[in-house]
């Protein structure tokens, strides 16, 4: 077993691991943070996406014992319980950027990842661009690149990063 | 995944002892390639030892007239590198197509050449450019390191620090996407060095990355694309599989160095 500490979602978090344990596990089963979903588990369909330091990764592909050290937000720390939601994800819900939703939080810790790296105005091309590695086998895609251009303008004046 | 223990070292030198402590023991880096095959069990080395916490060992930065790109440099790191930008942009260009964003994000160009998958991106890069490796022991040529399929001149114990790439005058990187994987089917690199001009290819011959030396000496004359006019790549050596046959693919490296042709010499 490995002794791991990082900080999850704003609280530090310590456990020991089996090192093979892969950080969406670990999000999963130890901390029972469920929001973040296992897809293709291929680190291909980005239903897994995470933030590790502020970066969108896939934590499937990820082991916890990398993460021993560092910051990991799940959907979960986007906005507090019962508090009003994160912009990204009020245009989701404003928008129907869903169907089923198993895609959705992958999605939206995408989406801000992507508002983080190249603003809050991005054309369609971009947002179908940098979506490349986030399948939805439902919405055909269109409320989604939809969300995330509202999103991503909403951000702008909003507190929430 | 089968169980391994981990190890995350502090230095060059103490990773590299762990890899003579424990044989069978696996580098990783950003695990990108690693952890997937780890998960199929095609994989299952007994000790992992993490080069991502050693500092300093992703540092971007000119020395004398090259560009020095630390092995544990994300895809990321070099795809919006102003420095990589500046110097090389094809090979900024080439990071930033590799995988998707949160790929990019934790996979590195140490850990893509010490793979040597005969579908990656920076081996076309290294080989065209004539980039010489650099590990804890020695200095490699790229004609030297690549060996075949999945296979390089590294030794069990040995680590690549970084990647010392000269600068071209000229350079573009054009890659056909399997539609599926988006891995390469065949992805060309091209490059105008002052002394010659290099044409590498990687996703389509079935020993990995290799030269089209016949393109080579056409160039040099003439570094155009009409300089390729009646040369044919013949199949040879190339892979076939239900993505496409060896002849597909000896096609698409003729269409691709074109495209990578124009590309390079759009950028003046």
């Amino acid at each position: 077993m490995a002794k791991i500490s990082l900080i999850v979602n704003g609280n530090p978090v310590t456990a020991n691991v089996d090192p093979r344990t892969l950080l969406v596990q670990f999000l999963r089963e130890n901390l029972r943070l469920t929001g973040t979903h296992v897809g293709c588990d291929t680190s291909q369909c980005g239903a897994c996406v995470v933030h590790l330091d502020g970066k969108a990764v896939k934590s499937c592909t990820t082991l916890a014992v990398m993460a021993d050290g560092h910051e990991v937000k799940t959907i979960e720390g986007l906005a507090a319980d019962g508090a009003p939601l994160h912009p990204m994800q009020e245009a989701f819900r404003e928008h129907h950027g869903l169907q089923c939703g198993f895609c959705t939080p992958g999605m939206i810790m995408t989406a801000i990842d992507i508002v983080h790296r190249k603003g809050n105005e991005l054309d369609d091309h971009t947002i179908r661009e940098e979506l490349e590695g986030n399948l939805c086998r439902c919405t055909g895609y269109q409320n989604i690149v939809t969300s995330i251009s509202a999103g991503a303008k909403a951000m702008a004046k909003s507190d929430l990063a | 995944m089968y169980d391994f223990k981990y190890h995350r070292p502090g230095t060059v030198r103490q990773a590299a002892n762990l890899l003579v402590k424990n044989e069978d023991a696996k580098v990783i880096a950003g695990g990108h390639t690693l952890i997937p095959v780890m998960k199929q069990r095609l994989a299952s080395p007994p000790h992992l030892v993490d080069l991502s916490h050693i500092d300093g060992l992703n540092t971007i930065e000119m020395k004398g007239r090259a560009l020095v790109i630390g092995a544990t440099a994300r895809h990321a790191e070099v795809a919006t590198s102003a420095i990589v930008g500046e110097a090389i942009p094809a090979l900024a260009n080439l990071a930033g197509q590799i995988g998707d964003p949160a790929v990019r994000h934790k996979g590195t160009i140490g850990g893509s050449l010490a793979n040597n998958d005969p579908t990656a991106d920076y081996p076309a890069a290294v080989l065209a450019l004539g980039a010489t490796i650099v590990t804890n022991k020695r200095r490699l040529k790229a004609e030297e390191y690549f060996q075949g399929l999945f296979t390089t001149a590294l030794e069990a114990d040995e680590i690549i620090t970084k990647v010392m790439f000269p600068l071209p005058k000229k350079a573009a990187y054009i890659k056909f996407r399997n539609q599926a994987s988006r891995y390469a089917l065949v992805g060309v690199f091209v490059a105008r060095r002052p002394s010659d001009v290099r044409v590498a290819v990687t996703g389509a011959g079935s020993e990995g990355v290799f030269r089209v030396t016949a393109f080579e000496e056409a160039l040099k004359k003439r570094f155009a694309a009409k300089a390729l006019d009646g040369i044919e790549v013949p199949a040879d050596g190339l892979n076939s599989d239900i993505h496409g046959s060896a002849e597909y693919r000896a096609h698409l490296i003729g269409v691709l160095t074109r495209r990578a042709l124009d590309a390079a010499n759009a950028k003046e």
